[in-house]
């Protein structure tokens, strides 16, 4: 990577940049392997590696990774529980997947020197529609027209009702940008920021005089901003499994 | 800098319009994307709903067995050591019991024993006592008849010296008695 462009390592831009790794064409598409590709299936292969390989022993005592398995199987599953009840564990899987995709995605990402998956806006918001196309569908299939009562609130006065009708249809139709975009924003903010806090030690340090005394405290942020990236990194990762968790709810009961 | 990262974009981007946008707005690199996020999400998914979260299913549900399992065991075991503490408290409640009747029993025979030795010795003495008292009583009226006669023997002898007749020993005998009874 930082054998291409001027200064890549200076470059704050430059980690979500996505080059093909090989080239491959179907029908006329672009589907080269790319960095992108890659770590996806890094991120995959280390989830298949705790979920499946870690509890390969099926001990009854856990060891580490089958511990680690379970806590975060385990909460997974208390919050969809919690969101969407007994019944909503049919979902489970989905937003099991969900979640492990991305917390892994957001971890692997804090690790210098690899790519964010979801530092991208085309992947987040696939799988913010991918959410909201299992509710819609879900929704229409176990509860067909009823299904539309979700935009018609009850006890609303008639005059108010089709304003209330548009608000809610507007709120509806904005759930996979602010899905997408919360997750998006916080991964691509964060890696920016760390790079350019990085990237004010070098400066000040070829800068000379004060700057370069001085080049330490930017330095010193980094550990702290480093911190806080990871709690975001878990932080999105539930939130977006619990956003999943209550738009699923909204499909399985979608009265209010 | 900036413009030498674009530059570098520029560079290494690929697709028709590569280096113009913002990496993560480049549409260029969309459909490479979406396609291997497919595979790899679905590939995930299938893993996970198909083997994963089953075997994790599985495996906390062996655990919640075993648990409870060794829970009502333990749970058993508890209700035999208590049942098995009771048994003893109850044979050793029976055994004071047993103890305290024998002990009873063996002090009201020895109360019985040593009252029938008292009461024999106690009437013993008794008799012992009435024949003493009985002995004493023959002697005191002996001595007493023995005093009457004295007596007589005595006013008989005044009667004679005073009056120089001797009186029949009826009269003095009744004469005394009469002094006697006064």
């Amino acid at each position: 990577m930082a054998a291409e462009g001027a200064s890549p390592v200076m470059d704050p831009i430059h980690q979500f940049q996505v080059h093909p790794i090989f080239d491959l064409h179907l029908f006329g598409l672009d589907i080269s392997f790319t960095n992108a590709s890659l770590f996806k299936a890094i991120v995959l292969v280390a989830i298949l590696a705790l979920m499946v390989w870690g509890t390969r022993h099926r001990s009854l005592v856990p060891g580490r990774l089958q511990g680690s398995a379970e806590m975060i199987y385990e909460f997974v599953a208390s919050t969809v529980r919690s969101t969407i009840g007994t019944e909503g564990m049919r979902f489970f899987p989905f937003v099991f997947s969900l979640f492990m995709f991305v917390f892994f995605s957001n971890m692997i990402g804090l690790i210098p020197g690899t790519f964010t998956v979801t530092s991208h806006i085309i992947v987040t918001f696939a799988l913010a529609m991918l959410v909201i196309t299992t509710v819609i569908v879900y929704g229409l299939m176990k509860h067909g027209a009823h299904f539309l009562r979700l935009f018609v609130p009850s006890g609303v006065p008639a005059l108010l009702m089709p304003f209330i009708v548009l608000i809610e249809i507007i709120s509806f139709v904005s759930r996979p940008i602010s899905l997408s975009v919360r997750l998006f924003a916080n991964m691509l903010a964060g890696h920016i920021t760390l790079k350019v806090f990085g990237g004010f030690v070098a400066m000040m340090l070829s800068a000379g005089g004060v700057a370069s005394l001085l080049a330490p405290l930017p330095l010193l942020a980094i550990p702290v901003l480093t911190a806080f990236e990871l709690l975001v990194a878990f932080l999105q990762a539930y939130v977006f499994a619990i956003l999943t968790c209550v738009y699923l709810n909204d499909a399985l009961h979608p009265g209010h | 800098m900036i413009s030498s990262a674009y530059a570098a974009t520029a560079a290494s981007g690929h697709g028709p319009d590569a280096g113009v946008a913002f990496p993560p707005f480049d549409p260029s690199s969309f459909v490479s994307q979406l396609f291997w996020l497919a595979i790899a999400f679905g590939a995930l998914y299938w893993v996970m709903s198909r083997f994963a979260v089953p075997r994790m299913e599985q495996l906390l549900e062996v655990r919640r067995a075993k648990i409870a399992a060794d829970l009502k065991h333990a749970a058993d075991m508890q209700a035999k050591a208590q049942a098995a503490g009771e048994a003893y408290e109850k044979s050793l409640a029976d055994a004071r019991a047993n103890a305290q009747t024998i002990a009873q029993q063996t002090q009201s025979k020895l109360n019985a024993e040593a009252d029938a030795k008292r009461k024999t010795v106690e009437a013993d003495l008794a008799s012992k006592l009435a024949a003493a008292e009985k002995q004493m009583a023959d002697t005191k009226a002996k001595a007493l008849a023995n005093v009457d006669a004295i007596a007589s023997d005595a006013a008989a002898a005044i009667i004679e010296r005073l009056t120089g007749k001797t009186p029949s020993p009826g009269d003095v005998a009744a004469a005394v008695a009469g002094a006697k009874a006064n």
